[in-house]
């Protein structure tokens, strides 16, 4: 049945099994190794996601456009916030893309680990695997609600500058902030399921210290560096910038979240780490 | 016995009792830091069991190791080490080469993706990489005979297809090691025969396999060494044949009562043993040879019409034979007595199939008292030492295994 095996040579080292020592360390090679898997796994939650779904993918900018709409009535409308020169709908649009992309990707990375339990218990792959492939899925409908941020520039005739540019740069941002966040609430998750009752708790919170619905050049200057100790209000007033132009380039406030996010990145790769060889006795 | 494949050094797991998850909420884990400190000790504290402890064995390369034991003995724990699913609390092991473990057939299979994407997906969950399942996805699809549904959900499919998809995809994995968990235990008993038939194909393909299941039959058929794990140790190892006869010998408990004096001391049953055809006391006798079973009866007083009866059960505790001289001949019945006397029945070569079973042994008037009986007083294995062979219905089964006169003649001679 099975073609010829080619003789395999013993390897030079043995893999060894050992309890885990107090300090994890991250393993990145066999992580990369792993990489196909990494990918399988985003690609069989896109399968999946809009299975048996009459609209499909369209909830990707159905979501956003309504909620764009509801913000643009209330606030906008009722409420007359300032919206910074720009029309309101691209306004709270151009927020909702990255904000909706976080949500989801970082929701989705937290409840990796506890929602592919049945796999976890039964065969062994590195753990990181999990969360890093959660953040790909949302990525997609990013992109579907991104064509339609597009054509409502088009029809508001904003063009953008160069600071379009950057906006890659944002969006990798936006990644990172979701990857870093998940892996901390993913091993928590895994070990505790008081994470799942906290998450959408967290998520209305952070909805309103992040500029979606207003823009960080109505705090004081002297408050911007403090603001930026949320990451989400480096990757919103960035990406906004970068695409509308509006409020200030890029400047205190991104680097303190720029910093932020790489601290909870790499505290969470070490804090997930060292959960990773508890997680398949608990989970 | 070559290299070994996999080293094993007194390799040991403590998991906490009580829910597995230990503090399972945010205040018990701050309870647990704050209050009381944790036991530190050397020894598994009151709500600590060790699952497995002090195992050491070596797996040689390219053998087949099996690993037997009861429920709860510690087998699954020990190969979720060894596969890196968990991490041992002490000791160590080395693994010379790279490892496909499948503890379940099926692992990570979603019902809302088709079989061709469920291949995929089972398939890098194993291990395999992309260009391996794309070179070997016809050979998958043909073996699970799930050609016309490849592109059907997997929710659609009867249970019957989704575990050969399944199987299908696992038995393609080329690992230098594989670890296998009772996967033979789900399926019809044609799926079992595939799986036993393949893992055949894997054993003579020279690989490494550690197998864990409670088909002694399959055991005794595929491994080369045994360990019997009991109450998370290592009772014994060794050739399978002589594991597995000693494992299932004490599967099969037996009553501590080996003489029955009997109501009123009429008649006392004793000494039974199991003898074999040159005259030799065994417990295990091949398939092809016979085996007698044998007691001593001390009669006091007159009786007539005292009959014998052997009841011959299996691990399943069915009766299999049940055997008493008044229905075997007139003419065995005993003397009236008083008198010492030796009873031997023969179970005949080709007859009772490899298995475990027990004696039972009495004596009573047919309508009339019992005198005595010894219910389960000794246990033998009849192992089955010819090739293991399946046929069309799967592995040689039941607890009959007669020698047939088959007889095939020409359609033509007739003419």
């Amino acid at each position: 049945m099975s073609p010829p095996r080619e003789e395999h040579l013993l390897p030079a080292a043995p893999i060894l099994i050992s309890p885990p020592k107090g300090w994890a360390d991250l393993e990145l090679r066999e992580l990369w190794r792993y990489r196909e898997l990494l990918y399988f796994f985003a690609w069989r939650d896109l399968k999946v996601r809009y299975k048996q779904t009459l609209i499909g993918a369209s909830w990707a900018v159905i979501q956003p456009f309504m909620i764009m709409i509801v913000f643009t009535i209330f606030f906008g409308r009722i409420l007359n916030l300032p919206s910074g020169g720009l029309p309101a709908p691209l306004f709270y649009y151009s927020a909702l893309l990255p904000w909706t992309y976080f949500v989801t990707a970082m929701s989705g990375a937290a409840n990796s680990v506890v929602s592919n339990q049945g796999i976890i218990t039964k065969t062994y792959f590195p753990r990181l695997v999990l969360p890093l492939s959660a953040v790909i899925p949302p990525m997609v409908d990013f992109a579907i609600a991104f064509v339609v941020l597009l054509v409502m520039m088009v029809y508001y005739g904003i063009v953008p500058g160069l600071a379009i540019l950057t906006l890659p740069l944002f969006m990798a941002l936006a990644i990172l902030t979701a990857i870093a966040v998940g892996l901390w609430l993913s091993a928590l998750n895994a070990i505790y399921r008081d994470v799942r009752h906290v998450l959408p708790f967290i998520i209305q919170l952070w909805f309103f210290i992040s500029p979606v619905v207003y823009s960080a050049e109505l705090l004081p200057e002297r408050f911007q560096a403090l603001y930026g100790l949320n990451p989400m209000a480096g990757v919103i007033t960035g990406f906004r910038w970068a695409i509308t132009g509006e409020g200030s380039p890029p400047g205190v406030l991104t680097l303190v979240s720029t910093a932020v996010v790489i601290a909870t990145l790499v505290s969470g790769f070490i804090y997930f780490r060292s959960r990773e060889t508890l997680i398949a006795d608990v989970v | 016995m070559s290299r070994p494949a996999i080293v094993v050094e007194d390799l040991g797991k403590r998991y906490r009792i009580g829910g597995r998850t230990g503090a399972s909420s945010f205040r018990g884990a701050l309870k647990e830091r704050f209050g009381r400190s944790r036991s530190t000790s050397e020894d598994a504290p009151p709500d600590h069991i060790w699952a497995v402890r002090n195992i050491s064995f070596e797996a040689p390369l390219g053998q087949v190791t099996g690993i037997i034991g009861r429920n709860g003995a510690g087998k699954s724990t020990l190969l979720k080490i060894l596969s890196r699913i968990t991490r041992p609390t002490e000791g160590r092991a080395e693994v010379w080469g790279t490892v496909g473990s499948l503890l379940e057939v099926g692992t990570g299979f979603h019902p809302e993706l088709s079989g061709r994407e469920n291949v995929y997906l089972n398939g890098s969950i194993l291990g395999m990489g992309r260009r391996e399942i794309d070179r070997k996805f016809d050979e998958i699809i043909a073996f699970a005979e799930t050609e016309a549904f490849v592109d059907t959900p997997v929710k659609h499919y009867s249970s019957g297809m989704h575990v050969r998809l399944a199987f299908a995809v696992a038995a393609h994995l080329e690992p230098e090691i594989l670890i296998i968990d009772e996967v033979l235990a789900v399926g019809d008993i044609n799926f079992q025969k595939r799986c036993i038939g393949k893992m055949h194909e894997v054993a003579g393909d020279g690989r490494t396999v550690l197998f864990v299941s409670h088909n002694l039959h399959a055991i005794t058929g595929l491994c080369d060494q045994v360990l019997w794990v009991d109450e998370g140790r290592i009772r014994s190892m060794g050739p399978a044949k002589e594991q597995v006869s000693l494992y299932s010998a004490a599967a099969l408990p037996l009553a501590t009562k080996t003489t029955d004096p009997g109501r009123d001391k009429p008649l006392i049953l004793s000494n039974v043993r199991l003898v074999a055809a040159n005259g030799e006391e065994r417990e295990d006798f091949d398939l092809f040879e016979g085996l007698s079973i044998r007691f001593d009866v001390a009669q006091t007083s007159v009786h007539k019409r005292v009959r014998f009866v052997i009841r011959i059960r299996s691990t399943e505790d069915d009766a299999v034979v049940l055997a008493t001289t008044s229905w075997d001949s007139e003419d065995t019945y005993q003397p009236e007595g008083p008198g010492a006397f030796t009873v031997s029945c023969t179970v005949p070569p080709n007859f009772l199939n490899a298995g475990t079973y027990s004696v039972s042994v009495g004596a009573d008037v047919p309508r009339g008292p019992a005198f005595a009986q010894l219910e389960d007083v000794r246990r033998f294995v009849i192992v089955n030492t010819a090739s293991f062979g399946d046929g069309l219905f799967g592995a040689r089964d039941g607890y009959l295994s007669p020698y047939q006169q088959w007889n095939i003649t020409s359609a033509d001679t007739d003419n």
